[in-house]
């Protein structure tokens, strides 16, 4: 017993000894300048986004990123924005689309990517990535704040072994949603327990509905234009598309099952026959789905004039913070050159299902017959492009943005049981999210 | 012969207290004071500029119906957790009590629940429950109900009630069950002896000697259900559907820390500290005289 507590110890000791010595072989040389990064992936992508960093790191011996996971996008804004009270901020945060507006306002916390790259005297160049992507995260007079980095749409899923078994043709048109009506009423009278489910019902069926169809969802061009934006996301095109999800909800066409991906799990397992969410869902959906699936554009109402416009990106981008020296921007600016490299963008779209970002990155996934391998994978980019953005499909840019997602969230989900009218609930939502909007200026002014 | 000691010096008391005095001092008058001062401002979420609002942050709270609707929904769950997490914790005591000394084991395993951090509890709850792919959920389809707590405001409430209940049932077991061998086995056997029933025993003897015990666990029970269960929250509901789980604590939680407004967080703290620093006293006037000592 005695020797063995002796070897354990001399064992866990010559680990420790061994670790600490790994840990300075492969920490930061004395010259290199460590840049850091706070970032929200976990899983497989984080596992991408430390290959990214890895190549880069290795490629130059000037500086060296470490990438942090901070939780989830809430959690890592959450991080640096306590960090950034705190002085102990990182280089680089990944902020997701919804935080956009916070990080904008916050003009003393933030140094804009357009000015690191010029002080570094880069040829970086902004009219290389794609004008919707990029347009999100750029000032109205084309100044490049932070970087796109993952960027989605929606698209729809198509279970086709579940069509076939409904007796529904599988290639059956469903670019609108009259067509995507029949077809729920085919599944659900052929006994379809999940005719049709959805992710991110804010971000799909409102968001991305109202730019679709050319409709506002903030006054403002959608807060662009200014921080005494309102919300009016409860236009008839909006009610008309709410009321009907609503129906199909109460008649068992339309199965909810909650705020984020959760229902990504019943579709992948076979239990649901159309779904819509994120195009970045796909790799998740091709490693686990034992059924064949395609991918379709996002259905539109053919009845409103203009449709389908283009739809808008959820994901994140690259925020540089402020306060850190000119050496470290300069790190900061070969980071963000080597992160718009055509090869890694290709590479970063290719495998996680994410929106090739640069019009070089989609030019050479093509060009290495990418999308003929992997039907449909192409389509979220299409969609994005098809028409040059409007005031109404740039994007969206709204401060409290997350609170305000959850409040159209708990409204939607009234409708969806039946508590709440579909015009009730997005006016309710409406009221309630001005309310917060007027606190955010107030609280930036 | 009384044993009398006395201490003459004069600061030596406080010097005593002086630790007690400053832990409070640091970390409940710093920040209590800190949120109180806070409460009258609107800062942007990094800190770089401030507002002074006065009493806006409060008016902002009590014209948002769904934040008066939070007090109701508050109610309800600290009740029910408190009911639910002692009088079963109550019942399995008793039962654990009258097997005696051989419940060592089955005791043990009863304290485990409180050894799960609540998010770790909300989760596990949230997986059996889960429409899609929960054990339980499942298993209730089979009998014909279809549960779905992300949309259901009802079952969302049992469900975290359950959750953080089940997690504070290991504590009061504990607390109950000491409560009970404290209690002198001959007045039990007296009164078994005058032929009273194990029900008419434990209601007129082990109920009332039990009763500093439940009043302390009260207290407890009801500030944990105010204050400790937003972990539980966050995981299984998020606050919803429509906002029908949203306990107080955890909107202070959620605009402070997932909105970024620190403002309202902070009028919501001062008006949660009077409602439970009231509540306290409540408890300790009014309850605590039906208490025997």
């Amino acid at each position: 017993m005695k020797t063995n507590t002796h070897g354990l110890l001399r064992r866990s000791l010559t680990t420790g000894l061994l670790a600490g010595s790994l840990a300075f072989a492969a920490g930061p040389a004395m010259a290199a300048t460590q840049i850091d990064l706070w970032h929200a992936f976990t899983g497989r992508l984080g596992e991408l986004l430390d290959e990214q960093v890895k190549t880069f790191n290795s490629s130059q011996d000037e500086y060296v990123v470490m990438a942090t996971n901070k939780g989830n996008y809430s959690e890592t804004l959450n991080a640096g924005i306590a960090a950034f009270r705190a002085g102990q901020h990182p280089d680089i945060l990944q902020v997701f689309e919804v935080g956009t507006a916070t990080m904008m306002a916050a003009t003393g916390a933030i140094k804009p990517v357009y000015e690191v790259m010029e002080e570094a005297g880069s040829k970086f160049d902004p009219a290389g990535y794609i004008a919707s992507v990029a347009g999100y995260y750029t000032t109205s007079d084309g100044r490049m704040l932070s970087l796109p980095y993952n960027s989605s749409t929606p698209v729809l899923y198509v279970n086709r072994d579940a069509m076939t078994a409904a007796g529904l043709d599988p290639d059956m048109d469903l670019s609108t949603w009259d067509k995507v009506d029949t077809a729920l009423t085919g599944l659900k009278n052929s006994g379809s327990k999940c005719p049709l489910t959805t992710a991110w019902q804010s971000w799909v069926h409102l968001e991305n509905l109202s730019a679709y169809h050319n409709v506002p969802f903030a006054t403002k061009e959608n807060g662009f234009g200014g921080l005494d934006t309102e919300l009016v996301f409860n236009g008839p095109v909006q009610i008309q598309h709410i009321a009907k999800m609503g129906e199909w909800s109460r008649d068992g066409k339309f199965i909810y099952a909650g705020r984020r991906n959760e229902s990504g799990a019943q579709f992948r397992a076979g239990e649901c026959a159309l779904f819509t969410e994120s195009s970045a869902g796909y790799a998740g959906v091709k490693a686990e789905a034992k059924f064949a699936f395609d991918i379709r554009p996002l259905p539109y109402w053919a009845d409103v004039a203009g449709a389908p416009q283009n739809t808008i990106i959820g994901g994140a981008s690259l925020w540089v913070m402020s306060g850190k020296s000119a050496e470290k921007y300069q790190g900061v600016a070969a980071f963000i050159e080597f992160m718009s490299s055509p090869a890694i963008q290709a590479k970063w779209h290719q495998d996680t299902g994410y929106l090739p970002i640069t019009m070089a990155a989609y030019e050479q996934t093509k060009a290495e017959g990418f999308y003929k391998e992997n039907p449909g994978t192409d389509i979220a980019i299409i969609q994005m492009t098809g028409k040059a953005p409007t005031g109404n499909s740039k994007g969206l840019r709204l401060g409290s943005f997350d609170q305000i997602r959850t409040i159209i969230d708990e409204e939607l989900e009234g409708v969806w049981v039946g508590d709440k009218s579909a015009e009730a609930a997005l006016s309710s939502a409406v009221e309630r999210g001005n309310k917060l909007l007027r606190r955010f200026e107030q609280s930036n002014r | 012969m009384e044993k009398r000691v006395f201490f003459r010096n004069r600061w030596l008391p406080y010097i005593l207290v002086a630790p007690q005095i400053a832990v409070t001092l640091v970390f409940f008058f710093w920040p209590a004071g800190e949120a109180i001062y806070q409460s009258v401002f609107m800062p942007d979420p990094f800190g770089l500029k401030t507002n002074y609002v006065g009493l806006a942050n409060f008016q902002f709270l009590f014209t948002d119906p769904y934040y008066r609707n939070s007090f109701a929904t508050t109610a309800v769950f600290s009740f029910s957790v408190t009911a639910v997490s002692m009088s079963a914790a109550l019942w399995l005591a008793v039962l654990a009590d009258r097997v005696g000394k051989k419940a060592g084991g089955y005791t043990t395993l009863l304290i485990w629940p409180y050894a799960v951090a609540p998010a770790i509890a909300g989760v596990l709850w949230m997986f059996l429950f889960m429409p899609s792919i929960g054990v339980l959920a499942r298993a209730l389809g089979h009998f014909g109900y279809s549960w779905n707590h992300s949309l259901n405001g009802g079952e969302a409430m049992i469900l975290v009630v359950i959750a953080s209940a089940w997690k504070q049932i290991s504590y009061n077991f504990l607390f109950f069950l000491a409560g009970l061998q404290s209690i002198p086995r001959s007045l039990i056997e007296a009164a078994a002896i005058d032929g009273a029933s194990f029900s008419r025993r434990f209601w007129t003897i082990v109920f009332p000697l039990l009763s500093p015990t439940t009043f302390f666990l009260l207290v407890v029970n009801v500030v944990y259900a105010f204050f400790e269960t937003f972990g539980v929250i966050h995981t299984i509901t998020g606050g919803g559907p429509q906002q029908s789980t949203s306990i107080l604590v955890y909107k202070v939680f959620s605009d402070g820390f997932v909105g970024q407004d620190l403002g309202s967080s902070a009028a919501q703290s001062v008006i949660l500290l009077l409602l439970v620093g009231g509540l306290t006293i409540i408890q300790f006037r009014y309850i605590e005289r039906r208490v025997q000592y």
